[in-house]
């Protein structure tokens, strides 16, 4: 049901985004979809690729520093409104999200959004509670070439 | 009958300690008498000092009592370098027994000489620092000094053999050994530096091996600065007691003070190390209780007498009598040198201070950097801390929260802003495995 989200730590300079990217190319592997957070200082890679213990280690071995937090893929409706609707049932249930990121594939009307929760499996029981369709690594992962 | 009165396994008195707890008169008495025996040695022996004296038409006999020592001249760690290699000694070669040098980061070692007494001085201070740490007949002693032209591989090697414990002769290095042998050899107390014991902690942790399950119970620490933080943690971790000794291979090299079950500041021997405390920059003696520069005479040393030597340590002396019961006067733990001190707006910050509220607030000591600017005619301090694993996480908040919280504890602890920066692991420059603490980009 979660997936394992790689994060790593950047100086905000130019150039730093280039030595995570390689570093997993070297190793062939591809990256499902990233989001970068940023302040002026620093900024947080986040990651999702198909092996990501095979990912953390190329991370790791060019030096730089990353951990792995669990994620959650919903589908979400693509149109008008389909984000507010699930918003209003996290927020409905009081579960806070600390961040979000669109994954970049979609499936047929849907898109998929990455979610981070402090309690990622109440959040999932509440999303599937209200219909929300949760979107597991296997399946997302098929869709890739 | 002594040795079964000091022998015991509950540590009783060990008879070479009887030093420590002289009577305040009798130990002055003592002083004093040695201070001018000492005086007239290098008079007599050391160029360098006499032509001292001479330039400020004193002699010997102008020591009348011990607060005459101030107007002596200081010795200096640049007199060793310029005197090297053996300009400062005042005994023949035929009577020195021993030659230590010490690694100068720059230039030419510092050589250090002994004679045959002055090594039995030796041991009674280290069986002296031992004592007061606790040890006695039947402790085993891993002691991981290094032995070699280093002073604290041999310098603890005798003392503990002299108060009667298993010394295994270990040395530095080979993490994996000395953890076999602290296992396998039954090892009661170690020697090490603090960080060097850090490291085996977490090699020993990696290989399975709890500390706390040994019959290990104390550790004898010395040879670099190291926080109270640092101690808590390695006496949790290991399961020991860990004690703070002092020493510098100019004075005679560990040996010099050590901490008492107390663990509250290091006793001088000083009985054979006469302390003071001077002002860094006018070189003014203080009273005891005010901080500033350690200045050590050897009141008994004779291949190499060191008159007021100048050891660049930032503490203080204690003159109130300590919960052990000793008598000779304690320092303050060292955790500064005055040649480290750097001024910032007119503000005195150490290095060390910077060190010691990283630790606090991350429990290790992560790599770090202190950068210094000026900016419209302003000091700017910005410390670069690597960003550990322990310290990551993937949400700003936390990261944010992370540098606040080191910031406001260098700046609670230095008392002037500072701009932390996090940066990647291993962006701050190491040269030979040492971090270059500070740069100064200043331009004056």
């Amino acid at each position: 049901m979660k997936l394992n989200q790689l994060s790593v730590f950047l100086e905000n300079r130019p150039g730093r985004l280039g030595a995570p990217l390689e570093a997993i190319a070297a190793e062939g592997i591809n990256i499902l979809t990233l989001s970068l957070a940023d302040t002026a200082q620093f900024g947080i890679l986040r990651l999702i690729v198909r092996d990501p213990e095979r990912a953390h280690r190329a991370l790791e071995a060019a030096g730089l520093v990353v951990n792995q937090t669990e994620v959650v893929a919903v589908d979400v409706a693509d149109r008008p409104g389909g984000l507010a609707e699930a918003l209003r049932v996290l927020e409905g249930a009081g579960i806070n999200i600390e961040y979000m990121y669109a994954f970049s594939l979609r499936r047929g009307d849907k898109a998929i959004l990455i979610f981070r929760f402090e309690d990622p499996d109440r959040a999932i029981a509440v999303l599937q509670q209200a219909g929300l369709q949760i979107v597991d690594g296997e399946e997302l992962f098929a869709q890739v070439p | 009958m002594w040795p079964e009165l000091w022998n015991d396994a509950a540590g009783g008195f060990h008879p070479a300690s009887a030093p420590d707890f002289l009577p305040e008169p009798h130990l002055r008495e003592v002083q004093l008498r040695r201070l001018k025996a000492v005086v007239s040695r290098a008079y007599e022996h050391v160029p360098l000092f006499r032509s001292r004296l001479q330039e400020r038409g004193l002699t010997p006999a102008s020591i009348q009592g011990l607060g005459d020592i101030a107007h002596l001249p200081f010795t200096v760690k640049t007199d060793l370098r310029d005197t090297y290699p053996f300009g400062l000694f005042a005994s023949p070669m035929a009577d020195v027994v021993r030659l230590h040098a010490s690694s100068g980061t720059t230039g030419k070692p510092i050589v250090v000489a002994y004679t045959r007494e002055d090594v039995a001085v030796w041991s009674e201070v280290m069986t002296r620092t031992f004592a007061a740490c606790g040890l006695h007949r039947g402790d085993v002693v891993q002691n991981a000094f290094g032995y070699g032209l280093f002073t604290g591989g041999l310098g603890a090697h005798y003392g503990a053999e002299a108060l009667g414990a298993t010394v295994i002769p270990i040395s530095g290095g080979n993490s994996d050994r000395q953890i076999m042998v602290m296992r396998d050899f039954g090892v009661t107390a170690v020697c090490a530096t603090p960080s060097y014991f850090t490291h085996l902690i977490e090699r020993a942790m990696e290989l399975g091996v709890d500390l706390r399950e040994l019959p290990l119970r104390v550790g004898v620490f010395g040879a670099e600065p190291w926080s109270d933080a640092m101690r808590r943690r390695i006496e949790a971790d290991a399961g020991i007691r860990g004690f703070d000794i002092y020493g510098l291979s100019e004075i005679i090299g560990p040996g010099v003070a050590s901490e008492c079950p107390a663990q509250d500041g290091l006793h001088v021997f000083e009985d054979h190390f006469y302390p003071e405390i001077i002002d860094p920059q006018t070189g003014t003696p203080l009273p005891d209780g005010s901080e500033g520069e350690l200045v050590l005479t050897t009141l008994s040393k004779r291949a190499m007498p060191m008159i007021r030597y100048r050891t660049r340590d930032i503490t203080s002396l204690a003159a109130e009598p300590c919960a052990c019961g000793r008598t000779i006067r304690r320092i303050r733990r060292i955790g500064r040198r005055s040649d480290d001190m750097l001024i910032i707006r007119g503000v005195n910050v150490y290095p060390s201070q910077v060190e010691a509220a990283l630790l606090e607030v991350e429990g290790t000591l992560p790599h770090y950097q202190i950068i210094l600017t000026r900016e419209q005619g302003l000091d700017q301090m910005t410390v670069e801390v690597e960003v550990t694993a322990e310290v990551f996480s993937d949400k700003v908040r936390a990261l944010e929260a992370v540098r606040a919280r080191l910031a406001h504890a260098i700046e609670h602890i230095v008392g002037i802003r500072v701009e932390l920066r996090l940066v990647e692991p291993r962006t701050i420059e190491r040269s030979q495995g040492k971090a270059r603490r500070v740069i100064d980009r200043r331009t004056l």
